[in-house]
């Protein structure tokens, strides 16, 4: 009698233990933690997308994904190299400081130190000044279009506080040179930077001075990450965490039959697709002399092979976007034409891998991570299968993405997977600049196939050096017509992302680029 | 004892230097930071010179040299991911893995050595024969089964304990401590649990296994001719005369618990060393990775050391051995 009631104390006394959920505080669950609290430390789009709460840009995306006034209230281009914002009056960063001129100029003048690894998001920049406290020229090279997307992610710090702090340089890994900003963070967004344990717990609190309209209701924000997934679910479930952005596919069934739980699911602005390598000779086959993948007829034999839909059902739970097109709709650049795949026809393949001269098929080598995109082992291994079927012979290589990609890189592979997102520029001339774009300068980083074609290379530069947004996204087009033709890369799908909320959210915006944006999430009063 | 403790350090010295050779070329073919360091959009222009300023284009001979240059002075440099010198990241992240690696040393000796003796001296018993079978079960289900069952029925069936985290924790300037807070400690449980249960299997079933070796011999059943009580036979003479060996197995279990407390800190999201560690690999932060190679390397050595001075506590034959005197039995 007297153990079971001392089990039975000892059972209310541990169940006070689980935190209990408080008014106005989110409880966030990622998948993993930001990787520093200083917005130009590291390119991670994640991380970006959380410091967004703590600091602003000049512009922002509003809840279609159109630019819209943020720190900067208006703009006009004042010459082909000349942008000029006017200045948001009235706003103060968290520490009290006065927002003004001064602050954007030593603002772009870290994110464009050369040390910044930042520098990237910013590719066009030149130099900026000062006209009067609250006007800022920006000049970039000439005609350069897309200056206001890449400002949505040029967060803007306190000159004061830099100074004050000795953090006007990024943070240098490479010369071990700590910065403060990575530990600590004064922007002018609508939530203030408390305290960081990282990968255990960052919190912070709602900034009662922020410009903006307060259309939230979120006192707190308590980001705690867990890796597991089974761990988060079981969190979620528990009522531990009131919200997720990072959900586990296979656990949606399971998340929706709870009462208290939603699951808000969508295909986000990444398309997966197959790059086919054009080296002279193929990189690991029985073909040795040349390289099949050179030939159209294969491309589309490897095309025609892929059941898209089984892919989409059995494999993405149903969730995926089948696609035939290089840019998720939501991409300006999209065009809906593109968008049809060629069809699933195994039959109409071999026939192409005959008249291509490989009517008994050959080897190659495919190249796939298993911790990089969504279900991507499984995409690789369904596809393997599927090309085994008309008599290709499939390598399947496997591994984690830092191995893999450096093989990607250096060429090391026949067929591969890569998805792009197109982020933060929002636009299709990144993928087109970065992956469609012959290797030449800065362009083509990520043109792992070692595409070449004057013609596509040719409207690339001219879109890149359109003002006129209309003109620039007809040429975008034609360049991924041309790719299209060419059948230079096999779409797959717009990946699947999943959120979910307990019982205490009553609302949160999920748009395509898949960041939370909680200054527009409504709790349960 | 001194030549002993000398003859082990020379010994660690070539030990540490192996590893570090070994950890060093293993990361070498682990993959690219910077592609994890730069955003997609940046050019190869950036690529190339974030590179070169990692010293990832340097030889590896001059990078290895380097880094035991650096390492002997504890300078492990910055991590990549978190930015912070390498030896902060790590002492933050100590006291989460020692705490829970504490508690599970204790649970594994606490329920362990007993159980075994009970085992040992009541076999057959239905009792005996239960702990027998949950002994099984825990030397052969993974921890993270475990942890995961754990999680299931008291996180999310009886809502008892927290699925994740440290709970509340006290900082005291060098050591954050989750003992001190109710939170804390409610956090503890689980993960100490699903770390010790093979643990404490281990160490049941090799106590059974030498105390019924012990019990067979001559001077316990003298023992008992004389008269002596029961407990002082199986605790004073029976069970010191087996923990030769359950000593050096709980130095090697608790190397065992820090490499253990990978999976485990994964599944219960704590912040300890070994989630540092796989977090350090996916994003290839070769400092980090090399320092905690090198600490737990460290580690072991020094708990290596230390299970050799109590052998020659327990057991004073083996100085004399050591010594090259002849004159043990």
């Amino acid at each position: 009698m007297m153990a079971w009631r001392s089990a039975a104390l000892a059972a209310v006394l541990a169940g006070v233990l689980i935190a209990p959920a408080q008014a106005g505080t989110l409880r966030w669950a990622p998948q993993r933690d930001i990787v520093s609290m200083d917005p130009y430390s590291f390119g991670d789009t994640f991380t970006l997308s959380v410091l967004n709460h703590v600091y602003e840009g000049l512009v922002r995306y509003d809840s279609k994904l159109q630019i819209e006034p943020a720190l900067a209230e208006s703009w006009e281009v004042v010459n082909p190299t000349t942008w000029r914002f006017h200045l948001r009056k009235g706003v103060k960063f968290h520490d009290g400081a006065d927002f003004t001129a001064d602050d954007v100029l030593a603002s772009l003048k870290r994110v464009s130190d050369p040390n910044s690894p930042l520098r990237g998001n910013l590719p066009s920049y030149v130099s900026s000044s000062k006209v009067d406290d609250y006007t800022v020229d920006i000049i970039v090279t000439e005609n350069y279009p897309l200056l206001l997307n890449d400002l949505t992610n040029i967060h803007i710090f306190d000159q004061g506080w830099l100074v004050a702090n000795k953090a006007e340089a990024p943070t240098d890994v490479a010369k071990g040179v700590e910065g403060y900003a990575t530990s600590h963070a004064n922007g002018t967004g609508p939530f203030k930077f408390i305290s960081r344990k990282p990968d255990a717990e960052t919190v912070f609190e709602v900034n009662p001075n922020w410009w903006d309209k307060r259309k939230h209701n979120v006192d707190r924000i308590v980001m705690t990450p867990i890796t597991s997934a089974a761990t988060r679910v079981a969190a979620l479930i528990s009522g531990e965490i009131d919200f997720t952005n990072q959900a586990p596919l296979q656990d949606i069934p399971r998340l929706e039959a709870s009462s208290d739980l939603k699951v808000l699911s969508n295909s986000e602005l990444r398309t997966i697709f197959f790059v086919m390598n054009q080296t002279p000779k193929a990189f690991e086959s029985d073909v040795t002399d040349k390289n099949p993948l050179q030939d159209i007829k294969v491309r589309q034999a490897l095309y025609h092979a892929i059941d898209a839909d089984a892919i989409q059902k059995v494999v993405m739970a149903g969730l995926s976007r089948t696609t035939g097109s290089l840019v998720s709709p939501a991409i300006p650049g999209y065009v809906p034409e593109l968008d049809k795949r060629l069809s699933y026809d195994p039959e109409l393949a071999k026939k192409l891998l005959a008249e291509a001269g490989y009517p008994n098929g050959f080897s190659f080598s495919f190249l796939c991570r298993n911790t990089e995109f969504v279900n991507e082992e499984q995409i690789c291994q369904a596809v393997s299968a599927m090309w085994a079927r008309v008599g290709l012979r499939p390598n399947l290589n496997l591994g984690p993405t830092t191995i893999q990609d450096a093989k990607f890189d250096a060429g090391q592979f026949d067929v591969g997977t890569l998805g792009w997102a197109n982020e933060p520029m929002i636009d299709s001339y990144s993928i087109l600049v970065q992956v469609v774009h012959s290797k030449t300068g800065n362009a083509g980083v990520f043109n792992w196939g070692g595409w070449k074609d004057a013609e596509i290379d040719a409207l690339i530069d001219k879109a890149g050096a359109t003002v006129d947004r209309d003109e620039r996204l007809a040429l975008q087009a034609k360049a991924l017509l041309r790719a299209n033709e060419l059948s230079m890369f096999i779409p797959v799908h717009q990946q699947p992302m999943a959120w979910a909320t307990g019982a205490n959210i009553e609302s949160v915006l999920q748009l395509s680029d898949n960041k939370p944006r909680h200054w527009l999430t409504r709790m349960a009063e | 004892m001194l030549l002993l403790i000398i003859k082990r350090m020379a010994n660690a010295i070539f030990v540490i230097l192996a590893v570090s050779l070994l950890a060093f070329t293993i990361f070498k073919f682990l993959g690219d930071p910077v592609q994890l360091m730069l955003n997609p959009q940046a050019t190869q222009q950036e690529r190339d010179l974030l590179t070169e300023r990692l010293g990832l284009n340097d030889p590896v001979p001059v990078q290895f040299a380097k880094f035991v240059f650096n390492a002997a002075r504890g300078e492990f440099g910055m991590s990549y991911r978190n930015q912070m010198p390498v030896m902060e990241v790590i002492a933050e992240r100590f006291p989460a893995t020692f705490e829970l690696v504490l508690v599970s040393s204790i649970l594994a000796l606490l329920i362990g050595l007993p159980l075994g003796v009970f085992a040992a001296i009541r076999g057959g018993t239905v009792m005996a024969r239960v702990f027998h079978l949950i002994s099984m079960i825990g030397v052969s289900v993974p921890a993270f089964v475990i942890g995961i069952m754990l999680i299931l029925v008291f996180s999310i069936e009886l809502k008892w304990l927290p699925a994740f985290g440290r709970g509340k924790v006290v900082d005291l300037g060098f050591w954050t401590t989750g003992f001190l807070t109710p939170s804390g400690r409610a956090a503890l449980v689980m993960p100490s649990i699903s770390l010790a249960l093979f643990q404490i299997s281990f160490i049941m079933r090799l106590v059974t296994a030498e105390m019924l070796e012990v019990l067979r011999t001559d001077f316990i059943r003298f023992a008992k001719a004389r008269g002596l009580k029961a407990r002082a036979i199986y605790f004073r003479h029976g069970l010191r005369n087996c923990m030769m060996p359950v000593v050096t197995m709980t130095g090697m279990l608790i190397g065992d618990l820090i490499a253990f407390t990978l999976v485990t800190e994964i599944v219960f999201q704590w912040p300890g060393m070994g989630f540092l560690f796989v977090q350090s690999v996916q994003y290839v932060d070769i400092p980090v990775m090399a320092a905690y190679l090198m600490i737990v390397c460290c580690i072991f050595i020094t708990i290596n050391l230390i299970v050799d001075l109590i052998y020659v506590v327990v057991d004073p034959r083996v100085d004399q051995l050591v010594r090259g005197g002849g004159n043990g039995h």
